[in-house]
């Protein structure tokens, strides 16, 4: 196990050293030019060209990529060109709504997806069984935006129990004011991350169900519900957990669009803006960050699948012996 | 990217640091009626992308700050008159070259320390350094050199007349000299000062108690940023917040119907569409075939189907809160066999194709579409590119590689651009272009006026653009709250007049 963690840990840095890199030189091929986002129509070539050389965008390649380099060395991850502000501070202040918003998403949809799949594959043929693998089909149909909306005229411009968006001006020192913006887009994002998720888990609690081993733990007297608690959850949860892994990074990232329908100041908005802008560092600096994480978060997932599934380490050990 | 070449285009007004006193505002009683508890809140969509409007701060830092937490020597009422705000007085040379400042005694800094020639001297040459991405260091061009004779004057003097420069100085904003980065901070002498700036959120602001006018209404203001204008509107109607800066399509507006709950305020903004031709290049490089293009779209029809009632038709760059302005509406109006007639004396009886350069945000591609098939009824094919707003900032404004396009100009006075055949529509009539100098060197206002109505007189008869249509100013806003300005005549929105019951 030591061996498998040491090998996956180099590979995750090899990882990411090759994917900034990548990224450092494919932003900068790519057309645009961040000076445009400061000049004012009217400005002239020269004011141009002046902002651009004020960015250092008018440096040759390698002589930017060294600049970044030294600077991350010192974990600096630069100054965004449009702002000025530091990157690594700016990125702070968004983690602050991100990875609340991402962590309780997620435990809410596994707390819903978990149950409901096992009942429907429990229950496959009475009617509510059939109802409720229905109502998780429609959630995967339904757009998370619309969701979105769909929250907020109930629960913010009907009810008025929560905010229709945004987030306070004190932060997290509002703890109260914080959580309770923070209520309907986790809401949002859970429910149409555990539509999805009810399908995994309802279609391996199938095979479970199927499986010789539960078959012979009830033939050996055990009750359906212990020999599941017994064997079955752990038989569910080896394919799953990568799903669910899969789940939790996309999430980091892709709530941006719930972030737009609730005005929430994260990191994917932050994201947006700044290729609009062709911000750089910024841009740089949040998929560094972001690719880290999901690497991180698959490295987790595959060393917890090991620990899950004792099969998958013995056939490890057999090849890497 | 939608949006963003909305804030370029409107980043020339974006800059520009010009007090709107709203009527109810100048009408209601100073200080005296201060509320120290009172809070507002109010959503916008342009959030500054720094805190300098002369380092690309943007629509949304002249909006925020200007005239709330900066100020300048001289400001611009809501009717667009110029006032003296930090100068008590001032005068110029017979020859007009030389202006003398006198600045307003008791003047502070939001950091404490009273306000001098330096600061002014400091303010102006930020303006005019190679590093400015503003383009007012343009229209100040002719500033040859700045002097601090003492703590209370400045001395400006210029390389040739200029009638617009106290105008222009309406959109230098006053810095203290010793703030090292005006992007990351404020030092300013506005009657609020910035609290704190939760980036992609709030934009907090708090009253200043040293400030040397009237004390504002509210005791603290709180801008909201938005990204969607749906999110913006829920916002609201849930309370969140009390006013919307400037409501951008009138289906947002249907909501707000309950004027017990709201008030929907439609003033006069300086935001005109325009159909930009390439002038340079061929066939736009004939006036016939502009006019033609001209006659063969039903602007009035296109306003009411994007706008319903709101907005105007104007047929010419100039909008009414310029002095200049007059109804040019008439000239190459909608007629459609007087533009197949053009077009076949300009040598395209069959009419011809073109690509029209559209940006990607609304409300361009709806434009486009309108465009596109009012011009197939004369022959005219056109082909919709859709850019972003970057590649339009490259490619259209900056290399001029582009046959027409769909661009929003927000500025007051931006009828100076067509004197310039380097600006990007390649517009070059030497006579305008003489004008529209002469105009600068003018004596009188009303010389200036003269020579830019004949100026504005001869591009629409070139029809050097297409000007679609003037955006009508709205605002939105609780019941509850009076006191801002209807006209939107610059980017900013002054909240210090702003009362909430």
């Amino acid at each position: 196990m030591a061996a498998y963690l040491v090998r996956r840990a180099l590979l995750l840095a090899l990882s990411l050293a090759v994917s900034s890199v990548a990224l450092f030189v494919l932003l900068r091929v790519l057309p645009g030019d961040p000076a445009n986002a400061l000049l004012d129509v009217g400005a002239t070539a020269r004011q141009a060209a002046a902002a651009r050389h004020e960015l250092g965008t008018d440096l040759p390649l390698s002589q930017q990529f060294g600049g970044w380099l030294r600077d991350l060395a010192r974990l600096d991850l630069g100054r965004s060109l449009v702002s000025s502000l530091p990157v690594t501070s700016e990125i702070a202040g968004r983690l602050g709504v991100t990875v609340p918003l991402t962590v309780l998403a997620f435990l809410l949809a596994a707390l819903i997806a978990v149950p409901t799949g096992f009942l429907i594959a429990l229950r496959r043929g009475t009617w509510y069984g059939t109802l409720l693998a229905g109502v998780s089909q429609l959630g995967l149909a339904v757009p998370v935006f619309w969701v979105g909306m769909l929250l907020v005229t109930v629960f913010a411009l009907r009810l008025r129990w929560l905010p229709a968006g945004g987030f306070p001006a004190e932060d997290w020192a509002a703890p109260a004011a914080a959580l309770t913006s923070l209520l309907l887009p986790v809401v949002t994002i859970a429910l149409v991350m555990a539509a999805s998720l009810t399908r995994y888990v309802h279609s391996a609690a199938l095979d479970v169900l199927d499986s010789d081993y539960l078959r012979t733990a009830r033939a050996l007297g055990a009750p359906l519900r212990a020999a599941l608690w017994r064997h079955g959850l752990r038989g569910v949860a080896a394919p799953v957990v990568p799903i669910l892994a899969i789940e939790l990074a996309s999430t980091f990232l892709g709530a941006v669009v719930v972030e737009n329908v609730f005005a929430l100041p994260g990191l994917g908005s932050m994201l947006v803006r700044a290729f609009a802008q062709h911000d750089y560092p910024v841009i740089q600096g949040v998929l560094t960050l972001s690719t880290a994480t999901v690497l991180t978060i698959g490295f987790v997932a595959d060393t917890a699948q090991r620990l899950i599934d004792p099969r998958l380490r013995r056939t490890a050990a057999g090849t890497s012996a | 990217m939608g949006g963003k070449l909305k804030f370029q285009i409107r980043r020339l007004t974006a800059a520009l640091s010009v007090v709107i006193l709203s009527a109810t505002a100048c009408v209601s009683s100073p200080s005296s009626s201060a509320s120290a508890s009172c809070a507002l809140s109010v959503g916008s969509l342009y959030e500054p992308q720094n805190l300098d409007n002369a380092g690309g701060g943007g629509q949304g830092a002249a909006e925020a700050l200007g005239g709330n937490v900066y100020e300048a020597l001289f400001r611009l009422t809501e009717t667009g008159a110029v006032e003296k705000s930090l100068v008590s007085d001032y005068t110029v040379s017979p020859d007009g070259l030389t202006y003398t400042f006198v600045l307003r005694r008791g003047v502070r800094f939001h950091s404490g320390t009273p306000m001098t020639s330096d600061d002014v001297r400091h303010s102006l040459r930020r303006i005019l350094a190679g590093t400015s991405t503003s383009s007012r260091r343009n229209v100040l061009d002719m500033i040859k050199s700045v002097d601090a004779p003492d703590d209370h004057t400045v001395v400006v003097r210029l390389s040739s007349r200029s009638i617009s420069l106290v105008y222009n100085l309406s959109q230098v904003w006053i810095v203290n000299h010793t703030l090292a980065d005006p992007k990351t901070a404020e030092d300013g002498t506005g009657p609020y000062r910035l609290a704190s700036w939760k980036r992609g959120a709030t934009l907090t602001m708090e009253r200043f108690g040293g400030y040397w006018g009237a004390a504002p209404k509210c005791g603290q203001v709180t801008f909201r940023y938005y990204t969607e204008a749906a999110a913006l509107n829920n916002a609201l109607l849930s309370g969140a917040v009390d006013v919307v800066t400037s409501v951008q399509s009138p289906d947002a507006l249907a909501p707000f119907s309950d004027t017990s709950a709201f008030r929907i305020t439609e003033g006069t903004s300086t935001t005109k569409l325009l159909l930009a031709f390439n002038c340079r290049r061929a066939p736009f490089d004939k006036p016939l075939v502009r006019r033609a293009v001209s006659a063969a779209i039903d602007d009035a029809k296109l306003l009411r189907s994007v706008w319903g009632e709101r907005g105007m038709v104007i047929g010419s760059m100039v909008p009414p809160s310029d002095p200049w302005y007059e109804d040019l509406s008439g000239k190459n109006a909608y007629d459609v066999e007087a533009a197949k007639r053009m077009l076949a004396e300009a040598g395209y009886p069959g009419g011809f194709p073109m690509t029209l350069e559209t940006p990607q945000y609304d409300p361009h591609p709806t434009i486009a579409e309108f465009v596109k098939s009012e011009l197939a009824k004369v022959g005219i094919t056109v082909t919709i590119d859709i850019i972003s707003a970057d590649e339009w900032y490259s490619r259209v404004f900056q290399h001029h590689d582009f046959a027409a396009t769909l661009q929003e100009h927000v500025n007051d006075r931006d009828i100076r651009y067509y004197g310039d055949p380097g600006f990007y529509w390649g517009y070059d009539n030497p006579e305008v272009s003489d004008l529209i100098r002469r105009s600068e060197s003018a004596k009188t206002t009303r010389e200036q006026t003269e020579l830019l109505r004949r100026a504005n007189h001869e591009i629409v008869e070139d029809a050097a653009s297409d000007w679609l249509y003037l955006n009508p100013q709205i605002v939105v806003a609780s019941a509850h709250v009076t006191g801002y300005a209807a006209n939107a005549v610059q980017a900013q929105f002054p909240v210090y007049g702003i009362d909430k019951r």
